[in-house]
């Protein structure tokens, strides 16, 4: 196979949890494994830095450049500005999100935040995003599906407003290099996808790659529970043929387009939202290995999915009225 | 150190031959091309082939050359015909590592300029490639399928002849004043073409940078592949915005036909791979080169603006590079014509 032949294997995602994909094969060649692209030659001995004619001007020839603020991973901080701004009468008089729990986000460093996914326009991202952003004053990257990416407009409006796709080396580069806070939602579209009568039953938390990467990244995981994200947006029926037709996960018909008509494809139902986050969990294992024994990755992720499971039920338990919690 | 270098003819070749010729270390400078040199050059014995390199067998022998620098890689694919590109690329490079891994060859280095083409430009790809990683999706043009099976003779090379030190560099898009790639010569319309609702991240290598990195990887021991690309990703809407283009969408839908009167009036042609990154863009991880010492002297962004700069200055001036001929017999005179007092 010719060393930069197109990988035989679909690219994992973690949204829709293709488990740790293609990351376990994009550890440098120093981690000692023999890998397929870097050509087989001894480490190189003493190298004698090749001084340019005149000295490197990086800083001094960046200095005058007109650049936006949009940054190495497509966030531009001026249009999560204005989608703060448009958003915040939605979050503050339509969801009126409460959180419980906030303190247990990390003020600093990275940290991969884990929440139950709901609505068939997901309205559990932008929320959790906002709130953490306008509470913390912290960037949070949404990591999805790669579809948002091949859209015209939506994509790139997306990727202003802290989209990534999920790729798990973004992932990696997010956390470890970076430090940021990266939003997932492990059950994917599974989780957006699901009819009514299944709500708050969480479905399949991929296969564990969040998990991994987070050991990886030698981040903590902090789980989040989402109440009200559901009844935002039910799915009463769902067309596989159209979904088909038109490649997308699921084609569905909300409750919201029955009591709103064409305008319900957009609207959500005022729902109350409430939001738990709760204590992170830390790996005790080293960063930065190759692999993971897939039993302990397994377990976490189980784990992190049953105490998200648990607090939901905890915070139903507790919600006397769907619209006023 | 007596170098070989492949592809004299293009800009790359005759600006490494002339920097290579400033070194007292290198003692012989053979430049092979099937077109005469770009630059004015002083000692480079420029020899004349096939596209294919059917007599590079010979003058590898004759020459006893140590290092080979293999510049020769077409990655713009609207200079020439697809079959022409294949035999330069696929066919030169085999004969090329056919002749410098033969039976009693002298050589001792390898340095290919490939190009992040191999990658390809896709929306499943991930936003910074590691050299490690591959394309997500097969190469559909034959710039991307013979790149490819160039790397694969390469690394063949590598395996067959352990003594040798094999470079490969993957350089991004190249921008500077004396090169002309498709994106360059779309920024230098008055406007500039976009994908309706695309907004690219695209990462740019100065010009000096490229030849910087092939003198690096030619002086000092780097085996191995290496990204080479300045620092930072700049949206396309930044790039236009920095040079002073206003923006003309093409549809995202049949873009390739939409593109298609640029290349009838023969203002700009937008092959389909370039279609494929002014879409999708591309990163690339450029940190493992720098480990290995090399630095570079402009980031992404400072490459725009000296694009920009120099857009600048050929707007008011007109084109500053003064065209060279290369004429043998002049050249032939002054280099060996007892005639001519040298050593003064």
């Amino acid at each position: 196979m010719p060393d930069d032949a197109p990988s035989a294997e679909p690219v994992a995602t973690l949204t829709t949890g293709d488990g740790p994909g293609p990351l376990l094969r994009t550890r440098p060649a120093e981690a000692g494994i023999p890998d397929a692209d870097v050509l087989p030659t001894d480490p190189p001995g003493g190298i004698l830095p090749l001084e340019p004619a005149t000295p490197p001007d990086l800083t001094a020839g960046d200095a005058g450049i007109r650049t936006g603020d949009v940054d190495a991973w497509g966030r531009s901080e001026r249009m999560r500005r204005l989608a703060r701004a448009l958003y915040e009468p939605i979050y503050r008089y339509w969801f009126r999100v409460d959180w419980e729990g906030l303190e247990h986000v990390p003020a600093e460093g990275g940290a991969l935040l884990v929440a139950n996914h709901a609505a068939a326009i997901p309205s559990d991202a932008p929320a959790i995003m906002h709130g953490i952003e306008t509470e913390l004053g912290r960037p949070v990257y949404g990591l999805a599906e790669y579809l948002f990416r091949a859209m015209p407009v939506i994509g790139t409006l997306w990727s202003r407003c802290g989209g990534v796709p999920a790729h798990p080396d973004n992932a990696y580069r997010l956390l470890h290099d970076d430090g940021q806070l990266v939003l997932v939602f492990p059950e994917g579209a599974k989780g957006t996808g699901k009819p009514f009568r299944d709500r708050y039953r969480l479905r399949r938390f991929g296969r564990g790659g969040f998990v991994e990467i987070a050991m990886r990244s030698g981040v903590p995981v902090v789980p989040i529970a989402v109440v009200g994200a559901e009844e935002s947006m039910p799915i009463l029926w769902k067309s596989r043929r159209l979904a088909g037709l038109l490649n997308i996960p699921y084609f569905p018909i909300t409750a919201n387009m029955l009591a709103f008509g064409p305008l319900g494809t957009v609207l959500y139902f005022p729902a109350k939202f409430r939001i738990r986050v709760l204590p992170p969990v830390h790996f005790d294992v080293p960063p930065d290995q190759d692999r993971y024994p897939r039993a302990r990755v397994m377990e976490e992720s189980d784990r992190i999915r049953d105490r998200i499971q648990q607090a939901l039920y905890d915070m139903l338990r507790a919600r006397r009225n769907v619209w006023f919690g | 150190m007596r170098v070989l270098v492949t592809g004299l003819g293009t800009f790359w070749g005759s600006r490494l031959a002339q920097q290579l010729e400033e070194r007292d270390d290198v003692e012989v400078i053979v430049g092979l091309d099937t077109r005469e040199p770009r630059l004015p050059l002083e000692r480079t014995e420029f020899v004349r082939a096939d596209s294919d390199y059917s007599i590079l067998d010979r003058i590898v022998r004759a020459t006893a050359v140590d290092t080979i620098l293999h510049t020769h890689l077409i990655v713009d694919s609207t200079r020439m015909s697809s079959r022409a590109l294949h035999e330069i690329n696929v066919i030169g490079t085999m004969n090329l590592l056919a002749a410098a891994g033969a039976g009693g060859s002298t050589v001792r280095k390898l340095v290919v300029k490939s190009s992040t083409l191999v990658y390809g430009a896709n929306y499943r790809d991930p936003y910074f490639f590691r050299e490690s990683m591959g394309r997500t999706q097969a190469p559909r043009t034959r710039v991307e399928r013979s790149l490819l099976e160039a790397a694969a003779f390469v690394r063949d090379f590598a395996v067959d002849n352990p003594h040798v030190v094999v470079t490969k560099l993957r350089f991004s898009n190249v921008l500077g004043d004396a090169i002309d790639t498709p994106l360059s010569k779309a920024l230098r319309l008055p406007v500039a073409p976009e994908i309706f609702g695309f907004d690219p991240r695209l990462q740019f290598v100065h010009e000096e940078d490229v030849t910087g990195a092939l003198l690096f990887a030619t002086v000092n021991d780097v085996p191995g592949v290496y990204n080479v690309a300045g620092d930072g990703t700049i949206p396309w809407s930044e790039v236009c915005a920095i040079v002073g283009r206003p923006r003309v969408p093409l549809p995202p839908l049949g873009t390739y036909w939409a593109a298609e009167p640029l290349r009838a009036l023969r203002l700009v042609d937008l092959p389909h791979e370039v279609l494929m990154l002014l879409r999708y863009g591309r990163g690339v991880d450029n940190s493992p080169f720098k480990r290995m010492g090399f630095r570079y002297r402009h980031s992404t962004a400072g490459a725009v603006d000296a694009f920009a700069r120099s857009l600048r200055l050929e707007r008011t001036v007109g084109d500053k590079n003064p065209t060279y001929r290369y004429q043998r017999d002049v050249e032939t005179f002054f280099r060996h014509s007892p005639a001519v007092v040298r050593d003064r």
